[in-house]
């Protein structure tokens, strides 16, 4: 079995000589440099840019200002295109605008001979605006009069669903019920991939080639065909490897900028590089979600009717727009069903930095709230917090009408008693009742739910080719995409696994080039394992397939005789070993009489969706005075299904965790009021966790072995973020008594509500 | 690739106090991880840049005839902690240099860069205060000294004149002679961390460890610039130690620190950790010195 | 910057063992003097000030970011990149292979620094306790991993280098 192992990732050992050529890497160093200039204001019309004293100065080549750029309008969002009209992502943006909507919107754009003219020169070009009102908040910008930033769109509002079951109105009225109700804030944060957006573009003979630093390079090449209007066919676009994307670099960035201003020199080589602070204040963000949520129960926990609105600050531009909160506005009615329930989400323009998709796409907001909410109700009703999920979280054999999702096992209890027996999480909770003095503990959790991939709300497509070597090994080519996680190791294992070969007869081709790999739409949802691996799986038994046909020639046994083992051709009834695949493949291709080139390429659609599951327990210490908290254990419990690479996966799990450490303590991008400047938008003032930040991380699993998976796995790219940040208020409240309404629970907001409870 | 106009490169002090002189415009350059990102920042573009980098008679501590302790102004924060002179005499400094940024900004920061830039959040300025440090300048007229009280002029401004740069940091063998002492940073995160506010503490307790002889509380982000709480250290001295003397402290600091709202943190945050801070830093001081509070 | 006001400076130092002389622009960061002159692209920008740790290299044995650090500055001076630590038929050091076998690495843009500082420390010969180690590992950001399998990678070659037994 090779499905299972923890083999070492394919690409360890150049990652760890330097090896490994990231997108900079590969730029040639006579490229020219592009640099961006940004609007110094949050909402106005350009008036006039003056580039005269910015054209004087030695080494620029070029400048273009936002009344240079065709008029073709375009999506970013990192989704399947749409044949729909309807279902299409929103077309809102332009190369450079003449209308800016956020604090260092693009403007205009210099290309020079090296990066310090080209700084010079966008330092030395003037913009004139006719300044106009802005709006930061999402429920202000929602008012009547508020600031409008986009004409089609009244009061801002991109998109507004709503989800109806029961009858709520009804249900409350009866008198038995206790009430809860709260808000719940998160807050606006950026992916911190280490590597920053970078990509460069130029002609080669009359094909637009980009090399670029994404998650998604097909839909790179449909955006930068629509943004410059030209056919798709004529763009190339090459992902090298990837220095972390998280959601990212699954928009379409700066290629289509950057392809235009090669163009604009003549299809010269033109290299565009965010800088961290670009990266923060002009690539996407995680959507700040503000969520309502008033629930009706009865003493003993049952939930009678719940109501949810959520308020999605969706930034400039629509970018991914109204899916995010959608998908978290779907885990309130199956996470906790519920006989009437009532539940509405908007998504809102404000002139902010754009939100786009960032690992878990909107769940770890949906999460926070629902969670926090359901601690607030154990806390009104004076319920067990373990007890109150046991009773109500999704049982075994719930099926959502929608999705036709099941949840096939007891997965919610046995991720609670796998967390709990890790934790101590009985012992300590009941130690932890009733502390007092200005250093106290307390210990939480949380669970997590999530949809693996996008069907049914969008196409699930993926494709594979595989080409047999003549010594027996196979090339294999995906559209999708690794970009840190493990993605080609864990399909190299499929492969191999299916076709029955030793894992190194394996080759992927770990970068995807548009115009050499087969069509996939990338890395998100955590969908890859789950979705291309049904492609890989398909095209495996394909070539396997074609190898048995094929070897009757050489062999002469029918090929239901035959199997591939361990890279041999192997007669199952005797267990006789009748050729190597190599062999075969050697006879096969130099064939005199009929030679033939062992390939398989298939495109298989999904239309099946899993669930995925776990939970996150945590330990905290709060220091009153202090106003701080330290967190002493943790750990995430994952049903993924089966384990492709158990190693892999606990590092994902690892690193989905820091990111919601951080998440819950200390990450957040601060405004200016006063002008809507993004203030904190670099690595020293943004509040990544570092190495000091955390204890030890431990990740475990309950490997439920997934139906409808061609491998028995499902997502979990994105979950372990989740459900870290409610463990840690749950903690926090039983530690202190104090319940946080937002995100992140940093020593400003803790100091804010010890003061609102009178604890200091 | 940084925007400098010109970058001279010195050879010695003396040479370092002539291209000063030279170029009047020209900003010393010492470690870097400061000015660098000035630069990169626009704020100092096409700057003119003395590098004193290269002058290694600036590095390193040594301890003179007198007791005195001198510190070399390019001495590395990573240099500071792990020197026994350091580790003897005055710990706290070692601790207060260890939590600057990460190793990496440790071991290119100096101490003279991080008080010359005259900023409150320096990690070693408070500590620097609490053991009355006093600052060697050389210029064109030789070698003045400064009590570092007197060096900070203002927000991002220090004593220093034409032709002038910081050549050591001098601490007294009064100054550390029976003294213990403990720095507390506060920040938002663990490592890589700019101070929220940071407290240095240090005691000298009586014989019998019962009375406090001495005490100097100095602050980092509770002013415009590094202080000292002198009327709460005036208060105090002299006392018994005690828990109330404790709680007297943590509500005595609040006259003597002025911090302000920032998006970093609000004044009354500030206030709280101010507090709290003094308090705690006390405690362990006294612990150190091998006193007892009880209570 | 016009031409003829640009200021150049010889610099001679030792790279990966290598003594190399090159002109170099005064302006230019030990980034770009090792990425650009060298071609040692195992020298990442991720912040370019000092923030991220991607850019580390040891000088004279010390873990610097070498992104604020000035390649004039670098004459005379010893330095190591993660190209360096290979042996001359592939070998790997101790810490690269534990990086390999922890699974500590993902999208591999920080190892590179990691790494050498995991050089600077383990080559001090010191027994560090887990919050020592976390600290000296704390001058760089890693958004993969959670930091867990880097702590791990380090601590188990810290062990194995000084001939002791892994506490469990």
């Amino acid at each position: 079995m090779i499905v299972g192992k923890s083999i070492p990732r394919i690409d360890a050992r150049d990652k760890a000589t330097g090896r490994t050529m990231y997108t900079d890497d590969l730029c040639d160093r006579r490229a020219l440099i592009a640099k961006i200039k940004h609007s110094t204001v949050a909402h106005a019309y350009v008036k006039s840019v003056d580039i005269s004293e910015a054209e004087k100065i030695p080494g620029v080549v070029k400048i273009v200002t936002c009344f240079d750029v065709p008029d073709f309008k375009f999506p970013t969002a990192g989704h399947p295109w749409s044949t729909d009209p309807h279902h299409q992502d929103v077309c809102d943006r332009v190369l450079l605008t003449k209308h800016v909507l956020y604090y260092g919107d693009d403007v205009a754009a210099v290309v020079a001979e090296d990066e310090i003219s080209a700084a010079d020169a966008v330092r030395a070009i003037k913009v004139e605006y006719e300044e106009l009102p802005f709006v930061l908040d999402v429920q202000e910008a929602m008012k009547d009069g508020a600031p409008q930033l986009h004409e089609a769109y009244p009061n801002n509002i991109l998109n507004h669903t709503s989800y109806r079951s029961g009858n709520y109105e009804e249900a409350i009225k009866d008198p038995g019920l206790i009430k809860v109700e709260g808000w719940y804030d998160t807050p606006t944060v950026q992916h911190c991939h280490i590597e920053n957006f970078v990509c460069f573009a130029s002609r080669e003979n009359e094909k637009l080639v980009v090399v670029t630093s994404t998650q998604i390079p097909h839909i790179v090449r449909r955006v930068v065909g629509q943004a410059l209007g030209i056919p798709w066919g004529r763009v190339r676009v090459i992902k090298p490897y990837v220095g972390g994307g998280f959601g990212n670099k699954q928009d379409v960035l700066y290629e289509p900028l950057c392809a235009f201003l090669s163009e604009s020199v003549g299809g010269r080589l033109v290299k565009l590089e965010c800088t961290r602070e670009e990266t923060f204040c002009n690539n996407r963000v995680r959507h700040a979600i503000r969520s309502h949520i008033t629930t009706y129960c009865r003493k003993d926990g049952t939930l009678v009717a719940r109501k949810l609105e959520c308020f999605s600050n969706q930034g400039a531009y629509a970018s991914h727009g109204h899916a995010i909160v959608a998908k978290g506005m779907g885990a309130f009615h199956q996470l906790y069903p519920c006989p009437n329930v009532e539940s509405d989400s908007w998504t809102v323009f404000t002139n902010r930095q754009v939100g786009g998709a960032m690992r878990s796409y909107g769940m770890a907001q949906a999460i926070f709230a629902v969670e926090s909410h359901s601690d607030d109700i154990c806390r009104a009703i004076g319920m067990d917090p373990m007890e109150f999920r046991r009773k109500n979280l999704m049982p075994k054999g719930y099926v959502d009408p929608f999705s036709k999702n099941e949840q096939y096992y007891d997965t919610f209890n046995q991720c609670f008693d796998k967390g709990a027996a890790y934790i101590g999480y009985n012992e300590k909770y009941k130690a932890y009742q009733n502390q007092s003095g200005p250093v106290r503990r307390g210990i939480g959790f949380a669970p997590l739910w999530y949809n693996t991939a996008v069907w049914p709300i969008a196409l699930e497509t993926a494709a594979c080719r595989m080409i047999l070597n003549q010594d027996g090994s196979v090339q294999m080519q995906v559209g999708d995409t690794e970009i840190g996680q493990g993605a080609d190791t864990a399909f190299s294992q499929m492969a191999a696994e299916t076709i029955g070969l030793p894992f190194d007869k394996i080759h992927i081709l770990s970068c995807q080039d548009t115009d050499v790999t087969p069509f996939g739409t990338g890395a998100y949802a955590s969908r890859q394992t789950y979705v291309t691996g049904m492609a890989v799986r398909d095209c495996a038994e394909r070539l396997k397939d074609k190898i048995l046909k094929t070897a009757y020639r050489y062999t002469r046994m029918q090929p239901y005789l035959m199997d591939i083992q361990d890279g041999n051709i192997v007669r199952v009834t005797d267990g006789r070993v009748l050729m190597s695949v190599g062999d075969l493949a050697m006879s096969a291709l130099y064939d005199l009489d009929n030679s033939i080139h062992i390939t398989a390429e298939t495109t298989t659609q999904t239309k099946s969706n899993a669930y995925s599951f776990g939970c996150c327990f945590a330990e905290v210490e709060v220091d009153i005075p202090l106003c701080r908290v330290r967190l002493l254990n943790i750990i995430n419990v994952h049903d993924c299904g089966r384990l492709i690479n158990p190693a892999l996966a606990a590092a994902q799990v690892e690193g989905g965790m820091s990111m919601g450490i951080g998440y819950a303590l200390s990450e957040k991008m601060i405004y200016d009021q006063k002008t809507g400047r993004l203030l904190n938008g670099n690595l020293l003032d943004y509040k990544l966790s570092t190495f000091m930040d955390h204890p030890h991380l431990e990740a475990q699993f309950v490997e439920n072995y997934e139906p409808t998976s061609a491998y028995g796995t499902k997502a979990l790219g994105e979950p372990p973020v989740v459900p870290v940040a409610p463990a840690i208020r749950a903690a926090i409240l039983q530690a202190t008594g104090v319940p946080m309404y937002e995100l992140p629970m940093d020593p400003h907001q803790l100091f804010r509500r010890f003061k609102e409870e009178h604890l200091i | 690739m940084y925007d400098i106009k010109a970058l001279y490169e010195a050879t010695s002090v003396d040479h370092a106090v002539q291209l000063l002189l030279e170029h009047p415009q020209a900003l010393i350059i010492a470690g870097g991880s400061d000015v660098l990102i000035k630069i990169r920042e626009g704020s100092l573009a096409k700057v003119e840049l003395v590098s004193i980098y290269k002058l290694d008679a600036l590095r390193g501590i040594t301890k003179e005839a007198d007791g005195t302790i001198r510190i070399g102004s390019l001495t590395s924060f990573s240099h500071i902690h792990a020197d026994p002179y350091i580790q003897k005499h005055i710990d706290v400094l070692g601790d207060a240099v260890n939590m600057v940024g990460g190793p990496q900004i440790r071991a290119i920061g100096t101490i003279g860069g991080n008080t010359c830039n005259g900023v409150t959040s320096a990690d070693s300025a408070s500590t620097l205060f609490a053991y009355d440090a006093e600052i060697e300048i050389t210029g064109p007229e030789g070698v003045r000294i400064c009590p570092i009280s007197k060096f900070y002029l203002g927000v991002g401004k220090v004593d220093l004149r034409p032709g002038e740069l910081q050549t050591a940091i001098l601490i007294r063998k009064e100054s550390y002679t029976g003294y213990k002492g403990h720095y507390i940073k506060y920040g938002m995160r663990n490592a890589m961390e700019i101070a929220t506010t940071g407290c240095s503490v240090n005691v000298k307790l009586s014989q019998d460890k019962k009375t406090l002889k001495d005490i100097r509380i100095a602050y980092g982000v509770a002013a415009p610039i590094p202080i000292r709480a002198l009327k709460t250290e005036e208060a105090i001295r002299g006392r018994k130690l005690s828990a109330e003397v404790r709680e007297e402290i943590g509500r005595l600091v609040l006259e003597d620190v002025t911090p302000r709202n920032s998006w970093r943190a609000s004044r009354d945050l500030r206030l709280q950790l101010c507090s709290t801070l003094a308090m705690r830093a006390f405690e362990e001081a006294v612990k150190k010195a091998g006193g007892e509070i009880d209570g | 910057m016009a031409e003829e006001l640009r200021q150049y400076k010889q610099v001679t130092c030792t790279i990966n063992g290598k003594k190399r002389t090159t002109m170099v622009d005064v302006r230019a960061s030990l980034t770009d003097m090792l990425r650009n002159d060298y071609r040692l692209t195992s020298v990442k920008k991720g912040c370019e000030v000092g923030e991220c740790g991607a850019c580390t290299v040891l000088i004279d044995g010390e873990a610097f970011d070498s992104c604020i650090y000035l390649a004039v500055w670098a004459d005379g001076k010893e330095i190591i990149t993660l190209e360096g630590l290979e042996g001359p038929n592939g070998e790997l050091s101790d810490i690269q292979q534990a990086f390999i076998d922890e699974t500590a690495i993902q999208c591999g843009f920080c190892s590179p620094g990691f790494i050498l500082t995991a050089k600077e420390i383990l080559d001090s010969g010191v027994l560090y306790t887990d919050d020592e180690l976390r600290k000296l590992l704390s001058g760089h950001l890693c958004r993969c991993t959670g930091y867990e399998n880097i702590f791990q990678a380090v601590k188990k070659t810290m062990y194995k280098r000084l001939g002791k037994k892994l506490p469990t």
